[in-house]
């Protein structure tokens, strides 16, 4: 079944056809998303996004038609297990305060300052 | 109707390791805010979190030491909320494969029993968010102030399952759970600093049978007397709203510790979404069995056992339980002097009472930073055995062994404190008594058995009080029946 | 006057023949000319690379070399920290941020003694095909300056191609070196995932980045890539063990190669007809060189595109999370610290990372987890499971990098789902881990590069770099881009 291929190459490869998976319809409350994500958009951006979010997902969606019964899934490339590092201090890393409280956009005293919580998480 | 309370505890340890959990900045000095800081714990862009070896070890030492079981390859995920003193805006923290799961802890005190242990899993703590202006409270804040010195720390969470039904049976296990925590040596497990913090999750419902009631989650209760006085506080706030047919709203609740009332924060607009899946930058964990026996070989002797070893050995159970939960220098002491050959009952007598009691006296929190040692107890107990201590002298030993002037037999000594316990040097002593007072001896001999009273206190002030009052009271009715 | 190529220069410079600080003047000069036209960086830090020239050269004259890089100047994406050099990641919500710490690969860098030209243009987050997504303006191609260098390295990839530096870093999510270097006639690798610690890369998908060399030969790749790759404890995916040395198996040709065409990658239907030719004559020409070929089926990298489509927003929504106006970057105030965030993040993002971030928002979302990620992630192992069973039968697969040359600015702007189209051959390789190669192997019809790819199993980068290098000679393809000093660049734009 291993077609092994004498020059020339061109047009000789089979030309698949794309397997057609069903397209999934999906339901996207874009609001409660941008409110999760931390994203204060506007109504009419959140009409452009949620539109374009379920164009691309009822797309994506068709993989769910794929029998994936038995497959484990992949979360890392390589079969590395326990990578750890010691417990000791290493100062190298650490930053003085200076670079630390640099970047901020308000600080007071040493510390980082910003408005309000709402509430306690 | 009898309602039931169905509480269960959710309790966050910080691990005293020298390092945080995915970093190498110091876990545990107090420091100039944000000084202990880098890329990693600050969140800066392009770091990356390394797992600290130890805090894995130490977690399944509380995961065994609850009898847990421990899981082959546990998996460490992002849970996604924003929150201003979360540095990433995502806790690494773990979801469906927690280190250890399915254990439980035996609970003392007035209703005892077993308590279910649903999980133990490792995560890191947040930086600390101040809130600044209005009373303090978050609620009318002007702003808040953040430190990130803590950001990191490793944190273990462990999740009861909805075992306890009474407030006092939280606060038990709690403390059991802060003596177990503190015998493993993994963290400092002080509540008032917050080393150790519980959150309480109380519902109500109208009878053992009945289905769950709707749950609450009590915050911020930052020693053992609130956390009972909070989760009594909403059984009966729960209570009384369903007894007036009125609804409990799942929600977020705090202790108000001067108010002495809970007191409900924005109600969340359903639950949260944490959107967990596994963090992506770090690697499985694979724990072996040899991992595994190794840490189960390096527990130490666990609270309850101690408890009962103590117990086997004499000691009233009150007591046992008084030397487990007391400081670790008093069971120290006790065990040594047992050692050196002391009665274990009277032994913990004296180490509950009269050495705790000189320490408080003395405003002196740990007895290993006195002259008090478990030879010098068994000193002590030993001089009392023989007689040659009154129980006023001993605690006059005590207290200057305590202070570091020697050992017990040292100190009777210096301080003149030793009873005449010698039946000839006595029996001298009260012939001479008997012939400065024939009256009272004669009507002793009529039969005026209150005189021997007022005889042995004639001996006591001729040897001025080192007598043994005992010994005396014998020889005196014994010379007195035989005419 | 040409630039030399890394090989070249490092040889010159050792005997005496150039200097690194005419090296460097070279590199500005080019800059000078052409940058205006192209805009591929976004920091060009002229004097450390003339104080690093100088220091180098009384290196040289004091008989010290400190590494193989000493006095050469490398370009780099600007999603690799450098410590106080500005790094932004194309995003305005970094816009002025300067890092305190530089990345594993930075510092590699410099130990090996190469010198920073400067921080090059990519799309913001590294999320996009042609570097339009930059919030401080579209790079353009060298070769056409109507078009698209490609991205999201698309900034890298036309720096080395200008001249303007002689090689370069970039980072590969799912083409993201492969195909601005396909689109850009350069030679451009994603290493192994884990071979090249990912220490100071701001992160978009985590289990996907991979940095890795952009440069005019594959010697040159092998260089670059021999001084950043190295086990690197701060990055715990780092791979620890030591690998067979990336440049062992140069020059030894195509004899005995088995060379594997996957049906799905080499004809997909999307690929230009001037692309598929190319690839073929060249499928050909290994055969001729010795090389063995033959057609092998993945039938699930037809849904790589979704897979990756799915893993990377989701990875994403997390990885950009931080940028929330308290410690660094931009900030937008509010009443509330929720307030502050949201909108800080609604303007400091641009429109591609917003809507990648609102995708995978969505998808790990309660109720669609396991529906969209949870299903994505078990479809990349059978993607790894085809790929697996496709090595048992080859060495190495090929295929054209991008179905597609350089496109015009603008053409894909208004359609993401055919912007995304263009990562379609190269996503296999990120969702395996495996390494992939771009080597540049001739023209369309519109005097537009076209590139090959070499794919090899994980840790295979000396069997890759040896069919790569092989490919390289057959082509024998000029990279240097036509410029008439009079005119400027070919293109539209001047």
């Amino acid at each position: 079944m291993w077609t092994v291929f004498c020059e020339p190459w061109a047009g000789r490869v089979t030309k698949q056809t794309p397997v057609n998976l069903p397209s999934v319809s999906v339901e996207i409350d874009i609001a409660h998303v941008a409110r999760l994500a931390r994203l204060d958009l506007s109504e009419e951006d959140l009409d452009t996004y949620g539109r374009q979010c379920q164009e691309l997902l009822e797309h994506v969606a068709r993989i769910q038609a794929i029998d994936t019964t038995g497959i484990s899934s992949t979360s890392h490339p390589l079969p590395l297990t326990n990578r750890f590092r010691e417990d000791e201090v290493t100062t190298e890393s650490g930053l003085g305060r200076q670079d630390v409280l640099d970047q901020a956009p308000d600080t007071e005293g040493p510390y980082f300052r910003v408005p309000p919580a709402l509430e306690e998480d | 109707m009898s309602w039931e309370a169905v509480i269960g505890l959710e309790t966050h340890v910080e691990l005293s390791t020298e390092s945080k959990m995915f970093c190498g900045c110091p876990a545990r000095f107090e420091s100039e805010p944000n000084t202990n800081v880098c890329p990693v714990c600050l969140g800066l862009p392009g770091a990356l979190p390394v797992p600290n070896r130890e805090a894995i070890n130490r977690i399944m030492r509380i995961g065994l030491a609850l009898n847990c079981s421990i899981t082959r390859q546990p998996v460490f995920h992002r849970k996604n909320y924003f929150y201003a003193d979360l540095p990433k805006n995502y806790q690494i923290s773990q979801f469906d494969l927690p280190v250890c799961v399915d254990g439980f802890l035996e609970v003392g005190g007035t209703d005892p029993g077993r308590v279910g242990i649903e999980r133990v899993h490792q995560e890191e703590d947040t930086g600390k968010s101040t809130h600044m202006g209005g009373d303090g409270r978050i609620s009318g804040a002007e702003y808040s102030l953040l430190d990130f010195n803590r950001s990191g720390v490793p944190l273990v969470e462990i999740v009861t399952r909805p075992d306890l039904r009474s407030a006092a049976q939280a606060r038990a296990y709690g403390q059991e759970l802060k003596l177990l925590v503190e015998a493993l040596g993994v963290s400092d497990a002080r509540l008032e600093e917050g080393s150790i913090r519980f959150d309480a999750n109380v519902s109500v419902r109208s009878g053992p049978e009945a289905p769950l009631g709707t749950k609450v989650e009590i915050k911020n209760m930052n020693s053992f007397r609130s956390l009972e006085r909070a989760v009594t506080y909403e059984i009966g706030r729960q209570t009384h709203l369903l007894s007036q047919e009125g609804t409990v709203v799942m929600e977020t609740r705090h202790w108000d510790e001067e108010a002495g009332a809970t007191r409900g924060g924005r109600v969340k607009e359903g639950s949260s979404d944490y959107r967990y899946f596994p963090d992506p930058d770090l690697v499985p964990m694979e724990i072996d069995p040899a991992w595994e026996s190794h840490i189960r070989a390096s527990l130490p002797e666990l609270p309850a056992a101690r408890r009962t070893r103590y117990e086997q050995m004499g000691v009233d159970p009150t007591m046992a339980a008084t030397l487990v939960a007391g400081e670790s220098g008093l069971a120290g002491l006790f065990e040594e002097a047992v050692n050196l050959g002391a009665g274990p009952s009277q032994a913990a007598n004296w180490v509950t009472g009269e050495v705790v009691a000189a320490l408080r006296k003395a405003s002196i929190n740990s007895v290993t930073e006195t002259g008090l040692t478990g030879s010098a107890l068994a000193e002590l107990l030993e001089m009392i055995g023989q007689g040659k201590l009154s129980g006023s002298a001993a605690r006059e030993v005590l207290t200057g062994v305590i202070a570091g002037e020697g050992g017990s037999g040292q100190v009777a000594a210096a301080r003149d404190l030793i009873q005449i316990s010698d039946t000839e040097m006595l029996a001298e002593v009260i012939e001479e008594v008997l012939a400065a007072h024939p009256d009272e001896f004669s009507r002793l001999q009529g039969g005026e058995q209150k005189l021997v009273g007022f005889l042995v206190g004639q001996v006591m002030r001729r040897t001025r009080g080192k007598a043994d009052p005992k010994l005396a009271g014998a020889l005196i009715a014994e010379r007195s029946s035989a005419r | 006057m040409s630039i030399p190529s890394i090989v070249e220069a490092a040889r010159a410079l050792r005997e005496g023949s150039i200097t690194s600080v005419g090296l460097a003047r070279q590199v500005l000069y080019r800059i000078a000319m052409v940058e205006a036209q192209l805009h591929a960086f976004l920091t060009v830090d002229t004097d450390g690379l003339m104080a690093g020239a100088e220091e180098a050269d009384q290196a040289f004259a004091e008989g010290r070399d400190i590494g193989p890089l000493q006095g050469i100047p490398i370009a780099l994406k600007d999603n690799l920290t450098t410590r106080n050099l500005e790094t932004t990641a194309g995003s305005k919500i970094l816009s002025g941020y300067v890092p305190p710490y530089d990345a594993t690969v930075v510092k590699r860098l410099r130990q090996a003694g190469a010198l920073i030209v400067g921080k090059t243009n990519l799309d913001e987050f590294a999320m996009g095909s042609s570097t339009e997504n930059s919030a401080f303006g579209p790079t353009r191609n060298p070769w056409n300056t109507d078009r698209v260098p490609g991205g999201s390295s698309g900034g890298s990839a036309a720096a080395v191609a200008a001249g303007m530096s002689l090689g370069g870093l970039g980072s590969d999510t799912g083409g993201s070196i492969r195909q601005p270097a396909s689109l850009c006639g350069v030679v451009g690798v994603k290493p192994t995932y884990g071979t090249v610690s990912r220490y100071g890369l701001i992160a978009f998908a985590s289990s996907l980045d991979q940095i890795g060399p952009i440069t005019h030969t594959v010697a040159d790749a092998v260089l670059l890539l021999e001084v950043i790759g190295a086990p690197d404890p701060l990055d715990s995916t780092s791979y620890p063990h030591e690998m067979e040395p990336v440049g062992a198996r140069l020059g030894r040709g195509l004899e005995g190669i088995r060379v594997g065409v996957a049906s799905q990658l080499g004809g997909a239907e999307a690929v230009e007809p001037d692309v598929e030719a190319a690839f073929f004559q060249m499928v050909s020409a290994m055969e001729r060189a010795g090389a063995t070929t033959l057609e092998v089926d993945l039938p699930s990298t037809e849904q790589g595109l979704s897979a990756y489509y799915l893993i990377a927003p989701a990875e994403c929504s997390a990885n950009l999370a931080r940028f929330d106006g308290v410690r660094y970057g931009l900030r937008v105030n509010g009443d509330t610290t929720e307030q502050m965030m949201s909108r800080s993040r609604a303007d400091g993002f641009g429109p591609e990372v917003t809507r990648r971030v609102l995708l995978g928002t969505f998808a790990l979302s309660a109720g669609y987890h396991e529906a969209f990620y949870g299903q994505a992630q078990k479809v990349r192992t059978l993607i790894r499971e085809d790929l697996a069973r496709a090595y048992r039968q080859c060495d190495v697969l090929v295929s054209p990098t991008s179905p597609t040359t350089a496109f015009r600015l603008g053409d894909r702007t208004d359609n993401p789902l055919a912007m995304y189209m263009s990562d379609v051959l190269t996503i296999p390789s990120n969702l395996a881990g495996h390494p992939a190669a771009n080597i540049p192997i001739g023209l369309d019809r519109h005097d537009l590069p076209i590139g090959f790819q070499v794919m090899a199993p994980a840790l295979e980068e000396a069997l890759m770099f040896q069919v790569a290098s092989a490919v390289e000679e057959l082509a024998g393809f000029d990279t240097t881009v036509p410029f008439d000093p009079s005119h400027g660049l070919r293109g539209g734009v001047r």
